[in-house]
């Protein structure tokens, strides 16, 4: 644990209006963990997600990842706010996975994987193309690089998306309940996506209900409630031996 | 944007490939009932009345046409000498490029006015709430005969600081052509129109999709160029295509600047001398008819292939992703009403 965190969240808050969906959200992701964050919906899960890569502005506290503020630039003791191309050029780093998957319905597979290489890091097409059927590949979707996402099955689709983050380069990847929208028999292969990924020393953040997936997988298992952190620690000891009633209860009721 | 409903139903599509088309029987269509079912050998009900309509309309038709064939007021011999007189057919050319510069002209502002409307910016949005409320809610008309004077209302125009002594002066010119007069006035009319279509194309568009763009680090301007905007056009052609075929109609209406080279125009210059007003009005109608059948046939052709969900599929047979709903105003010709001719004018 010498290395300096990927992620670092110190009592982050957010706000609806008057609604505090987090109210002090403080936790370190080291580069290769996997954090897995488990609890209730409504917690707050995927509005701290969406916090990291500064879908959503930060209210209070301070969230950095690898180093760089996320969303603000600290100049003395005043915080200014990115211009919105600084922000874009922050969540170069970080590739997002969406529950609903969220691929281009009017681009092929391949085509939806190097948009935004070309339009953003401005990498040549057939550069591009070449890694993206190399992704494809490694998500074992390497001979349907021309199909549209309506001719392709959810789980097909969802590795899609994790090939389209993965091309661009990302240091973290976060996985907003990435088979929550699955039909059950297609769970396992994006899972099986994800094991490898996280084998191959990818820092991931993984919001999710696959119990499964978090003892075998995750290195930290979260568990969130009301906006806060309630419980935080290796999976097999939450999983077995909660401390916290509100965390007894929710297992009780997923587990 | 696909749902996994639509994934589910790609799974059982070749299930049912086999069976000889579907059995009544909810869902378990089973292999072994091969007996095709006993057809029903039953009276028809009548619909006596329906053919007593008919007939009346079918002989109340008929009456018409031969009556107009005979009538010298429809003067048919001066219809076939001037439908293809040199200055009817110059004049249609007129109408049908007055027709594609305000189209033009719309789309680019409505593009406009719809970013501006969708801005957060509330000044911007206000700007674009007034100028549609103002342009749609008086008539076209009206407005066209304001463009005709407005170079009256402002013979100069002038650049400087107010109250003081311009630094330039320019002559208003371009309110004194006619033609781009006409062009200027029917294009901000429509402006507002187009706006309404743009907008609802563009709201049409799942939210999470300009989610995904953004998160790939995408600008706001390439989220709408490569994610939106490919998108929202499915929703936005075809009501478009109505809006065209509209404008070549409410085109005849710059009598009121009064531009009078167009095609209603000159027929009523040649009616005017020749006595016959109604054959001219014949012959007009018959060259309008002409460009609206041909924009319809080309209407039903975009429709057919903008209605195949992405647009880019390729069999038809798959289940596309779901259309979504239209969110046009109610009321308002932006909505997607199949062949409906619109018609404000």
């Amino acid at each position: 644990m010498t290395d300096a965190p990927m992620v670092l969240a110190e009592r982050v808050s957010k706000n609806f209006g008057t609604n505090k969906v987090l109210r002090g959200i403080s936790l370190e992701v080291d580069p290769g963990e996997v954090l897995c964050i488990v609890g209730p919906s409504g917690s707050g899960k995927s509005t701290f997600l969406r916090c990291i890569n500064h879908l959503e502005r930060v209210d209070g506290g301070r969230l950095s990842v690898d180093g760089q503020l996320v969303g603000y630039r600290q100049k003395g003791d005043k915080l200014y706010e990115l211009k919105l191309k600084e922000a874009a050029f922050q969540r170069q780093e970080i590739g997002m996975v969406f529950q609903r998957f969220n691929l281009f319905p009017h681009l092929t597979a391949v085509e939806n994987i190097t948009l935004a290489p070309i339009r953003v890091k401005g990498i040549s097409k057939a550069k591009a193309t070449a890694r993206a059927m190399e992704l494809l590949e490694r998500v074992g979707l390497g001979d349907r690089g021309d199909a549209y996402p309506a001719h392709l099955s959810g789980g097909q689709q969802q590795r899609v998306a994790i090939a389209r983050a993965l091309a661009m380069d990302p240091k973290l990847m976060l996985f907003d309940e990435p088979t929550s929208a699955l039909d059950p028999e297609l769970v396992g292969e994006v899972l099986d996506v994800m094991k490898e990924l996280a084998k191959s020393g990818m820092t991931m953040i993984v919001v999710t209900h696959e119990m499964g997936f978090a003892r075998e997988v995750a290195d930290t298992l979260v568990f969130m409630d009301e906006g806060v952190v309630v419980e935080a620690g290796p999976p097999r000891e939450i999983l077995s031996n909660p401390q916290h009633d509100r965390t007894k209860a929710f297992l009780s009721k997923v587990l | 944007m696909s749902e996994p409903e639509s994934d589910r139903m790609l799974e059982a599509e070749p299930g049912r490939h086999g069976e000889s088309g579907r059995t009544p029987r909810a869902g378990r269509a089973r292999h072994d009932d091969d007996a095709p079912p006993e057809a029903i050998v039953a009276i028809p009900l009548r619909h006596p009345w329906r053919n007593v309509v008919a007939v009346i309309l079918v002989l109340g038709l008929a009456v018409f046409v031969l009556d107009a064939a005979q009538r010298q007021d429809y003067g048919w011999p001066d219809v076939g000498k001037y439908i293809f007189d040199r200055r009817i057919s110059q004049a249609a050319w007129v109408t049908l490029w007055l027709t594609i510069y305000a189209m033009i002209g719309a789309i680019v502002i409505g593009l406009l006015l719809a970013i501006m409307r969708l801005s957060p910016n509330p000044v911007l949005k206000s700007i674009a709430w007034l100028y549609i409320w103002i342009f749609r809610g008086t008539p076209v008309y009206v407005q066209l005969v304001f463009w005709g004077i407005v170079s009256l209302i402002y013979p100069v125009f002038t650049l400087g600081i107010p109250f003081m002594d311009p630094w330039v002066t320019i002559p208003n010119e371009i309110f004194t052509n006619l033609f781009i007069t006409a062009v200027i006035g029917l294009a901000l009319n429509e402006a507002a129109y187009m706006s309404e279509i743009v907008r609802a194309g563009l709201l049409s568009v799942d939210e999470g999709q300009a989610e995904a763009s953004t998160a790939l680090a995408m600008s706001w301007g390439q989220t709408m160029r490569f994610v939106v905007v490919p998108q929202a056009m499915k929703i936005i052609i075809p009501p478009t295509g109505n809006e065209v075929i509209s404008m070549l109609k409410t085109t005849s209406l710059v009598a009121a600047i009064p531009l009078s080279i167009d095609l209603y125009g000159v027929s009523r210059g040649i009616s005017a001398v020749t006595f016959t007003p109604v054959p001219l009005l014949l012959v007009a109608s018959l060259w309008y008819l002409l460009f609206t059948s041909v924009l319809m046939v080309g209407q039903h052709f975009i429709e057919k292939r903008f209605s195949r969900g992405t647009g880019r599929v390729r069999t038809g047979k798959e289940p596309a992703t779901p259309e979504p709903a239209p969110t046009a105003v109610p009321g308002e010709p932006g909505a997607p009403l199949g062949n409906d001719f619109g018609g404000k004018g």
